[in-house]
């Protein structure tokens, strides 16, 4: 595997004031499955961390016989060390309609929605207007496709697409059983395009630029570049965007405060990589995928105290719907403390290991299953912090 | 008890009498009266043709729909990992101080109530707090309080 120099790239927040409709006008001019063919060449994949091939997507919700579809633009950021879609919905909202317009046109789909979690409201103001002002032209460059708001509540589950559908439908936002897929049956049941902010941006611009363009950047499983929200103990925090498959090392020497002990990449639900590792480790779908959070720990920082506060977190916001992970995480925190006490043997680390290991196969959704990647990856590269 | 019945009924005329309406519906009324009262759960059950059990199960999911009373004013400061590690606990003292309540109370004049939250979504600013629907990033122990002093 080789990684990538370090390569800052501007797409995502270049040229605020172009006329996004103007880019979907283009892309109309290609028929649905050209644009979808597109997309497919492109290797864009989704950017909200799981990285599932958009074009791909596009494909299956375009070959759903059905009357209505949906287009979901998926703004429940809630991942600890995330916050590149607000930024995004903030400065350049019109891309992100554009990328929802384009899909809607590809798949047939007449109605969209932005799920935006309850903590960005102070945006609802100005994105109404905005929607208001890009519904009409819609309807006067001939597409017949609307995009509407929907608040969230203050749920990190929710950014789970099935959760965030029956969250849409009136309900708890407890995640479904899949499949059926959100492209066969999503919201409302019917077939359902479920994108993340950034992901829809990027379909933006691949019309806008062009596939080669963006397909020249990255490599063969990550092109293209990504938006990381960098916090932590960094001189730099803010919004970045870089090249995939861009080595950590790299990342370490330009983002790091000089004292930099571990990264946590991909938030609470992703992986700590210890300082020994950061020359090994791509940033990427080849190595380590991450939604773009990347948070920076210097060796002043306890990596119990981290984890603990991970393992608060995902027992706060674990749905409670399934045993692995409602059980789950309640017992993992009260494990690495008994052992932090003495109370239990440092051996008992290893017990809760395969207990997360239990909860990422039995787990009904992401939540529960990506316990397992911050915890296994802190307890064996910090066990020593874990037992003294 | 009149009110809410009728604001019950103008969100629901609003959004639609179906279930889809539900989220819609209750932040209208916590919009309006910071929480949801049993007689707003009732109301709003009775207009969407749902039992109030149900109302009260999908509502009691959500951190932001709160069943029991809230001040006028909600402050919600982040206690995840970055805002944690730019010291968010001495932001909570500093409210609890001014405040003269503990996190989870509601002031005797019933104007504010403490809360802390999960990741809101600044962690390159933190600490960062939340007013209501208004953020607030990078705050410290001082600045909070004349950021609250502003909604007495």
């Amino acid at each position: 595997m080789i990684s990538k120099k370090l390569k800052r790239v501007d797409i995502i927040f270049e040229c605020n004031g172009c006329e996004p409709t103007e880019v979907v006008k283009k892309a109309m001019k290609k028929s649905p499955d050209e644009i979808i063919a597109a997309v497919i060449e492109s290797g864009l994949r989704g950017r909200g961390g799981a990285g599932f091939p958009t074009g791909m997507k596009w494909k299956f919700a375009k070959e759903e016989k059905s009357d209505i579809k949906y287009v979901i633009c998926n703004a429940d950021e809630g991942e600890p060390g995330t916050f590149k879609d607000r930024e995004i919905l903030d400065v350049v909202p019109n891309k992100v309609l554009s990328g929802m317009a384009i899909c809607a046109y590809a798949i047939g789909a007449k109605e969209g929605f932005i799920y935006l979690r309850g903590e960005y409201n102070f945006l609802l103001k100005k994105l109404q207007t905005i929607i208001d002002a890009f519904n009409n032209s819609m309807s006067k460059i001939g597409l017949d496709f609307a995009i509407e708001i929907r608040s969230g509540s203050g749920a990190y589950v929710c950014g789970e697409e099935t959760a965030l559908f029956e969250s849409m439908e009136g309900r708890r936002g407890e995640p479904r059983n899949k499949p059926p897929f959100p492209t066969q049956a999503g919201y409302n049941g019917k077939p359902t395009i479920i994108n993340n902010v950034e992901t829809l941006v990027y379909a933006t611009m691949i019309f806008r630029l062009g596939v080669k363009e963006f397909k020249d950047l990255g490599t063969t499983d990550s092109r293209g570049s990504k938006v990381f929200s960098i916090s932590g103990d960094t001189p730099k925090a803010g919004i970045h965007e870089l090249e995939l498959g861009l080595n950590l090392a790299e990342f370490v020497e330009e983002f790091g405060d000089g004292d930099t002990k571990a990264v946590q990449v991909g938030g609470a639900s992703g992986h700590c990589v210890p300082r020994k590792l950061f020359k090994d480790t791509i940033i990427g779908f080849e190595g380590i995928p991450t939604g773009g959070s990347m948070m920076i720990f210097n060796s002043t920082r306890s990596m119990f105290n981290i984890l603990n506060d991970y393992l608060e977190f995902f027992a706060e916001e674990s749905c409670g719907q399934c045993t692995p992970c409602r059980v789950g995480t309640q017992q993992l925190i009260k494990g690495i403390r008994a052992v932090k006490q003495g109370d239990m043997p440092s051996e008992y680390l290893d017990q809760l290991m395969k207990l997360t290991e239990t909860m990422q196969i039995a787990s009904k959704c992401g939540l529960g299953q990506s316990v397992a990647n911050s915890f296994s990856s802190i307890v064996t590269n910090f066990r020593e912090e874990m037992i003294y | 008890m009149e009110d809410t019945e009728k604001l019950v009924v103008d969100l629901v005329t609003k959004h639609g009498k179906t279930r889809n309406s539900l989220l819609p519906v209750l932040q209208g009324v916590v919009k309006e009266e910071h929480f949801l009262s049993e007689a707003a759960m009732i109301a709003i059950a009775k207009a969407l043709n749902l039992s109030s059990a149900d109302v009260y199960g999908t509502a009691s999911f959500y951190s932001f729909l709160d069943t029991e009373p809230r001040g006028e004013n909600i402050i919600r400061v982040c206690k995840t990992i970055t805002c944690k590690m730019k010291g968010k606990h001495q932001i909570i003292e500093a409210l609890e101080g001014h405040l003269k309540i503990k996190e989870g109370e509601t002031t005797r004049n019933n104007k504010f109530t403490l809360l802390s939250a999960n990741c809101l979504g600044w962690c390159h600013k933190g600490p960062v707090m939340l007013v209501n629907d208004d953020v607030y990033p990078e705050v410290g122990p001082d600045s909070v309080i004349d950021i609250i002093e502003k909604y007495c």
